[in-house]
């Protein structure tokens, strides 16, 4: 109990959680609400006089092909936040499975598992979504989390085969096995609980991740060919002259984005760190 | 020693075995049939005989009505050969002589973005960790420099000094109107295009180093023989010494580590400069449905993150002296 | 003229207030006296030995003087320490085991840390090599890694560099908890012969293991809740304890050489008192057997025999009535 209320003290005084949170739910509200807040597809030939800059009719100003930037903003937002959640969530899901498995069977198991780890994490998954990318000729913003989450659990199962192994040698896990539990039962009901702070952390730093990757692939024109994403429209500014024409309006708020998202995830993630590791609160 | 040889030689053997692989299964895995998914949508339709040749090497490449082991081997053999095929979309010329004239650049662009990113990121976060002062300010600004995508601090770059004060360059690696010569003209023309590209993959490895320095030090100073030399009346210099010199050590094996995603993305920083790299390269390969100049990019980009994590091992193991000596089997 | 230490008090902060982990001590060593420091975990061990030579936060000084052959040691001051680190005060560290850097040459490592305190290495290279003689290493092992040395040899090559400069006090914390009997053995008569060749002038040995003490130690200090408990020569302490707490002690002990610490103390039925906010008066009263109305006061530690310090009011009172 004591504990507990702690933890809420701490949380509550932790600028760098707060402040992170703070942006991510600002633009997770932008992304849930911005689209009903303009009349224009994202993709709609909206103004006839091509780019225009931001006015009081179109926020965010237009493209080149005369586009609402600010309802390709909000919807590339969207893609954004789903990329996150699922591939970062899947990479987090895939990496406790094998993290977990190899830390906590050791041996020969983890051997073969941390081996293969290591040959995934070598080599550069970009090059394989490309390849696996260039072949499909209809993606989907859902094959993209899939893909993402598929190349990108290397980091999480080496984070948490390291946490686990440590963990297995304590006494209360030798208890459970004293007691006959099963290896399953005791990831579930012993390990995992001791981790869960852990593991929020991994997934976090998965959902900022995932959110770079997506942009990288967007960005060279591999993402999902039927939804507009910030990548994308970073690959549209640049192809299409927003720089010499200094379209500034087309090409810095989705980076900016972007990076405020990431950044704040980071933010979140060395908060949170602090008030699970008491060892690091400033005293 | 050896052992420690041999085991990385092994994984990466391992390592290029599986992609390759994953080269040649991916296209034959895809839904429908590869080669008129190809041929309907190469760029070169229009050119009869082009249209004969590219079915023909197909054909041979593929070899579909070989038995899937035939032309798995044959996969390899050609490999060996040097044959990736021939560009679609600058054809004839053969895919490995595009990549030939591409890999100079890139070896020019992200061997010094990549190494001085890491050297004085390195340095400036064990230097930020020595004062609270300093530290609150370089934490901050290094995150969001390691949550900037590599392509907008390009753009951003090119924006502002190539169009708004118009001081560099922002597309090539040098001037459309000079030939490549060896004069001072062209080599400072090749620098001065060289400059924002390699500024925008600098600055991102710069922050995420910096960072990584900075935690890894401050864990290092409340390490076990820090606390000893204190307890020791050593001064304060030579722990922060020893504690770079272990701190380091983590560090070039994260730089092997993470020298996929920042390959990944610096070439994409080529795109946003459009400088002709494997990168651009791709771009291009990518718009004009050009699949052998893909799967070349990917063999590439591959064999150099290996060869490059090669050499890390090999840096490290002069580094840290207990590999050197074999006692430690593993430490990536 | 030892060690002389005064009215020594160190807190430990923390964000729920101030431990007192370690309250009004004082007690003096004789030239050349070897000092046992026993008591459960969490008595104070930790933070009298440590604020004797690096007091680092959380822990705070507040009060208290420190004497060694009559200087004054600035204990409070970080920085200005560090003249009287390794020379006048030095530490054997609990984690021997790890104290030396990874990815030096130990001999490499020596000479970085003499040159760093102004003692040229090449002269001392003589000396060092007789006391590697002397705590049988190889003189090879200045060119190794410590990863090359088994816990034996690291531990006894942390008690060479520690001892080099002879100190005139040197602290053993908890030397001997990673290494098996027959080296603990070892490890402490080296000490033992450190003294008599007079690299050392005194020793504070911190153990859990009294029986380590049994065979090396002059006298014995005992600490509980962060105050003195008793401090007597070895044998008064085994033989003839006077504090109820350490009667409790050495009597739960089946004999001498039993490790005590690790368990609670079974014959003593509750738990130490929390340092946070200690109850005033004794703080062994909610454990003691003997405990009666004057123990809401808190008893001075006073000499009831020849060397021989208690802080009981019970001894406190027969002392009186034999005077
Ligand atoms: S002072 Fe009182 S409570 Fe404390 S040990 Fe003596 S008798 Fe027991």
């Amino acid at each position: 109990m004591k504990k507990r209320s702690e933890v809420l003290y701490f949380t509550l005084r932790n600028k760098k959680l707060l402040i992170g949170s703070g942006i991510i739910l600002i633009f997770l509200i932008l992304a849930l609400i911005g689209p009903s807040f303009t009349q224009y597809k994202p993709l709609d030939y909206a103004s006839p006089r091509g780019a225009e800059p931001p006015s009081a009719k179109f926020w965010m100003g237009t493209t080149f092909f005369g586009q609402d930037v600010f309802s390709q903003f909000v919807n590339g937002l969207r893609a954004t936040f789903v990329v996150g959640l699922l591939g970062g969530g899947l990479g987090t899901l895939v990496g406790m499975l094998i993290g977990f498995t190899a830390g906590y069977r050791g041996g020969i198991v983890d051997e073969i598992l941390n081996a293969f780890t290591n040959i995934v994490l070598v080599i550069p998954t970009l090059a394989v979504l490309l390849i696996i990318a260039a072949y499909l000729q209809v993606r989907s913003l859902m094959m993209e989390c899939l893909f993402i989450g598929l190349t990108a659990w290397p980091w999480a199962a080496r984070a948490i085969r390291a946490q686990t192994f440590s963990l297995r040698t304590r006494d209360f896990v030798d208890l459970a096995k004293l007691s006959g539990m099963k290896p399953l039962r005791i990831i579930r009901d012993e390990i995992a609980p001791n981790m869960m702070s852990y593991l929020v952390l991994v997934f976090i730093l998965q959902f900022g991740g995932a959110i770079l990757t997506a942009a990288t692939l967007d960005f060279i024109g591999l993402g999902p060919t039927n939804t507009i994403s910030l990548g994308l429209m970073m690959q549209y500014a640049v192809l299409w002259g927003a720089l010499p024409f200094g379209m500034w309006w087309w090409f810095v708020p989705p980076g900016l984005a972007i990076t405020a998202i990431v950044g704040a995830l980071y933010s979140m993630n060395v908060g949170l760190d602090e008030i699970f590791n008491p060892k690091l609160r400033e005293i | 020693m050896r052992r420690y040889l041999i085991r990385k030689i092994v994984i990466y053997a391992l390592t290029f075995f599986l992609a390759v692989t994953v080269d040649w299964l991916i296209p034959r895995f895809m839904p429908g049939d590869p080669i008129r998914n190809m041929l309907t949508r190469v760029s070169v339709a229009s050119n009869a005989t082009a249209i004969q040749m590219m079915y023909d090497y197909y054909a041979r490449l593929f070899g579909l009505d070989l038995p899937l082991w035939q032309q798995y081997l044959n996969f390899w053999k050609a490999l060996f050969q040097g044959d990736l095929g021939i560009s679609t979309y600058l054809f004839p010329t053969p895919v490995v002589d595009v990549l030939k004239r591409a890999v100079p650049y890139d070896v020019f662009l992200l061997v010094p973005a990549i190494l001085l990113g890491w050297y004085t990121g390195n340095k400036f976060g064990a230097f930020a960790a020595r004062s609270k002062r300093l530290d609150n300010f370089v934490l901050p600004l290094s995150y969001i420099l390691t949550a900037t995508p590599y392509m907008w601090l390009g753009i951003l770059l090119a924006w502002f000094f190539g169009i708004v004060l118009g001081i560099f360059p922002i597309a090539g690696a040098y001037s459309f109107s000079l030939r490549p010569t060896l004069s001072l003209t062209f080599a400072l023309d090749l620098l001065h295009h060289w400059f924002l590209p390699f500024a925008s993959i600098f600055i991102i490895e710069f922050g995420g180093w910096a960072i990584g320095m900075r935690n890894m030090i401050i864990y290092e100073l409340e390490a076990e023989y820090s606390r000893y030399l204190n307890a020791l009346g050593s001064p304060k210099s030579l722990v922060r010494k020893y504690a770079f010199n272990n701190a380091i050590l983590p560090q070039i094996t994260g730089l092997a580590l993470k020298l996929g995603v920042i390959v990944a993305g610096a070439l994409v920083t080529e795109v946003v400069f459009s400088y002709p790299g494997i990168g651009y390269l791709l771009l291009a390969a990518i718009q004009n449905q050009d699949y052998f100049l893909i799967q070349g990019c990917f063999l590439f980009i591959i064999l150099g993150v290996l060869i490059a994590n090669f050499v890390i091992d090999l840096v490290y193991l002069v580094v840290d002296p207990r590999t050197r000596r074999g006692m430690v089997g593993e430490s990536a | 003229m030892g060690l002389k230490v005064e009215n020594l008090t160190v807190y430990y902060q923390t964000l729920r207030g101030d431990v007192r982990a370690l309250e009004h001590a004082s007690f003096q060593l004789a030239d050349g006296e070897i000092m046992g420091l026993a008591g459960e975990s969490g008595c104070g061990k930790p933070p009298l030995g440590h604020s004797l030579i690096v007091l680092f936060p959380p822990m705070k000084y507040i009060a208290g003087r420190v004497e060694v052959d009559g200087e004054e040691i600035p204990i409070w001051d970080a920085e200005g320490m560090n003249t009287y680190r390794f020379r006048k005060i030095s530490l054997i560290p609990q984690y021997a085991m790890n104290a030396m850097n990874p990815i030096r040459k130990i001999g490499k490592m020596i000479g970085e840390l003499l040159e760093a305190r102004g003692v040229d290495y090449k002269d001392m290279l003589p000396e060092l090599k007789r006391r590697l003689d002397l705590v049988s290493l190889p003189h090879e092992v200045l060119n190794m890694y410590p990863i090359e040395l088994s816990g034996g040899m690291k531990q006894r090559m942390v008690m060479v560099i520690s001892s080099l400069l002879n100190p005139s006090l040197l602290i053993a914390d908890e030397i001997t908890s990673a290494l098996d009997v027959a080296t603990q053995k070892a490890v402490a008569e080296m000490l033992v012969e450190f003294r008599e060749r007079q690299f050392i002038n005194n020793l504070i040995v911190i153990t859990h293991d009294i029986s380590i003490l049994y065979q090396i130690a002059d006298s014995i200090l005992i600490m509980y809740a962060g105050v003195l408990a008793e401090k007597a020569p070895t044998k008064s302490i085994i033989e003839s304890p006077r504090h109820p707490y350490t009667r409790l002690l050495i009597s739960s002990l089946p004999e001498v050489g039993v490790r005590f610490a690790e368990k609670r103390l079974m014959g003593i039925p509750g738990n130490p008192p929390l340092l946070l906010n200690p109850p005033a008066g004794c703080r062994f009263r909610e454990r003691c057997p003997l405990a009666y109305e004057r123990c809401l006061e808190e008893p001075p530690f006073i000499e009831v025999d020849k060397d021989h310090f208690v802080a009981c009011w019970k001894e406190y009172e027969n002392h009186a009535q034999a005077r």
